[in-house]
């Protein structure tokens, strides 16, 4: 069976982009292009693995995101997109509720990598 | 050629010898930068060794691993906080927890890199960071011979910037591979939504063009008697192709002239962004009306339309830089993020003011008061 691999971004290209290309890989993939819609399908489906765009409704929604796949399915893999600390030189500001203090992600991206590293970083995650 | 300094604060001799290696024949450039940069490491095994070199060589980079043998990194990230140095500091982490990449975030570290790290991810970030280091001192310059642009703006700038262009790069490298085959429809979409990006950045740079002349002030307004009415007939009829497009209709409701003494140029700005925002964010078949009112010394313009409207949440945001309010209904929209925060700064310039009334699935209404300036 394909490894069903859940994708967020509110950028409509880089999602698509990242969907063909991480199918290519000999995924399967779902699409989210928010937080929200983010939150309906992990409702439904457990994904292998998820790869997260940081800033989308709010600031920080990737992250909020991230905590809540965690607590629902704490063994499944998650990536985030940071290309925007490095560009924007904006914080991460996780707000004072304490809940959010336990977040952890297996992995910080930055958005320009490159497909076979990500192909790389995605193995090494799924333990393939 | 200038040359950076990075110092690299970490008790793994390995670790520092590879990073010196990797860097040493590194090299960064711009387009529009006119000398390369190239680096000198520098090196230190515990924290307190890495602090007496900052004080000594005031770096402008460091690499800093948090477990040290002696302080914490991020220990030596709060020394340089509190004395002010201009130093951008990177984190190199065992894969980040959370709470240490948010606490090192909150006290200035700019960038983390996960540990272990490939040469290509430590030059991609000291390349990132070289290039902020450049903007920010052409940023400085730029403010000594009296211009005034903000840092932050310019680095949002470059994201936003970035983002399309990250787009289309990614679109024309699957036509590179052939990503689809012989599949000719697919590639009509790609290129389609790449002319859509190519067209947002097009925008973004015409806004870019109107708040430059706002920013330098004053001193470029050329204030005459002008008729409102005119001005808004001029917007209208730019706007014309698009809304027939869209199947908007379009009414100005005032026939009266009327005139103020105003800079026409930035009343044509103001009325072209919301009269297009008007027609963009409606329905199809809906209509867009506009009222003008002369009382006084002010005249009073209203644009209102039967489009998606505002959550009341998203009201306070809209005037903001680069805010763009993301839903199902907007995602194929092109914008800058720009046109309202410019409306805002003329109608300041003015000593006016706007008012947003909006209900969700209803439509929005503009109201903007401009004060005629004296004689």
């Amino acid at each position: 069976m394909k490894k069903k691999i859940l994708i967020v971004d509110d950028d409509m290209d880089y999602l698509f982009q990242m969907k063909v290309r991480v199918e290519q890989m000999g995924f399967e993939t779902i699409t989210a292009e928010s937080q929200a819609e983010a939150e309906k399908v992990i409702q439904e489906i457990k994904p292998d693995l998820c790869i997260l765009d940081l800033m989308m409704e709010s600031d920080d929604s990737g992250f909020i995101l991230s905590y809540k796949i965690k607590r629902k399915y704490p063994d499944v893999p998650v990536i985030i997109a940071t290309a925007v600390t490095a560009e924007t030189g904006m914080t991460f500001d996780v707000h004072a509720d304490e809940s959010t203090q336990w977040i952890t992600a297996d992995l910080f991206l930055d958005k320009g990598i490159r497909f076979d590293q990500l192909q790389r970083e995605i193995k090494k995650l799924l333990k393939l | 050629m200038a040359t950076f300094k990075i110092l690299i604060i970490d008790d793994e001799p390995g670790i520092r010898e590879g990073t010196k290696r990797i860097l040493q024949n590194f090299k960064v450039d711009y387009p529009f930068m006119d000398e390369q940069i190239d680096f000198q490491v520098l090196e230190a095994g515990t924290g307190k060794g890495g602090i007496e070199i900052i004080d000594r060589e005031m770096p402008e980079i460091l690499l800093l691993d948090n477990k040290l043998p002696d302080i914490q990194g991020v220990e030596v990230l709060e020394y340089v906080k509190s004395k002010h140095y201009d130093i951008i500091v990177v984190m190199i982490t065992s894969y980040a927890s959370l709470e240490l990449a948010v606490k090192a975030t909150r006290d200035g570290a700019y960038d983390f890199i996960p540990k272990p790290f490939t040469p290509q991810e430590i030059r991609a970030s000291v390349e990132n960071i070289t290039k902020q280091i450049f903007l920010k001192r052409m940023t400085q310059t730029l403010n000594k011979t009296g211009k005034q642009i903000r840092f932050q703006f310019l680095s949002v700038l470059s994201h936003e910037l970035k983002a399309p262009l990250n787009a289309i790069d990614g679109y024309l490298k699957m036509i590179k591979d052939r990503q689809f085959g012989s599949n000719i429809d697919a590639y009509d979409e790609i290129l389609d939504r790449s002319l859509e990006r190519v067209k947002g950045m097009r925008t973004l740079i015409l806004d870019l063009l109107d708040l430059t002349k706002i920013e330098t002030g004053k001193a470029t307004q050329k204030l005459e008697k002008v008729s409102i009415r005119k001005i808004v007939q001029m917007a209208v009829d730019t706007i014309r192709p698009y809304s027939i497009q869209k199947d908007v209709d379009i009414y100005v409701n005032t026939r009266e002239a009327i005139e103020m003494r105003a800079d026409a140029g930035e009343i044509e700005i103001i009325m072209n962004n919301l009269i297009s925002n008007a027609v963009k964010y409606n329905k199809n078949g809906g209509r867009v009306d506009i009222f003008l009112e002369k009382a006084e010394n002010m005249v009073k313009i209203s644009v209102s339309d039967t489009g998606i409207g505002l959550k009341k949440e998203d009201l306070e945001k809209i005037f903001d830089d680069f805010v763009r309010i993301k839903s199902s209904a907007t995602r194929e929209v092109t914008g800058s993020g720009l046109g309202l925060s410019i409306v805002k700064k003329i109608v300041d310039m003015y000593k006016g003011t706007v008012d947003v009334q909006s209900e969700p699935n209803k439509g929005t209404t503009f109201a903007i008061t401009l004060i005629e300036p004296a004689l």
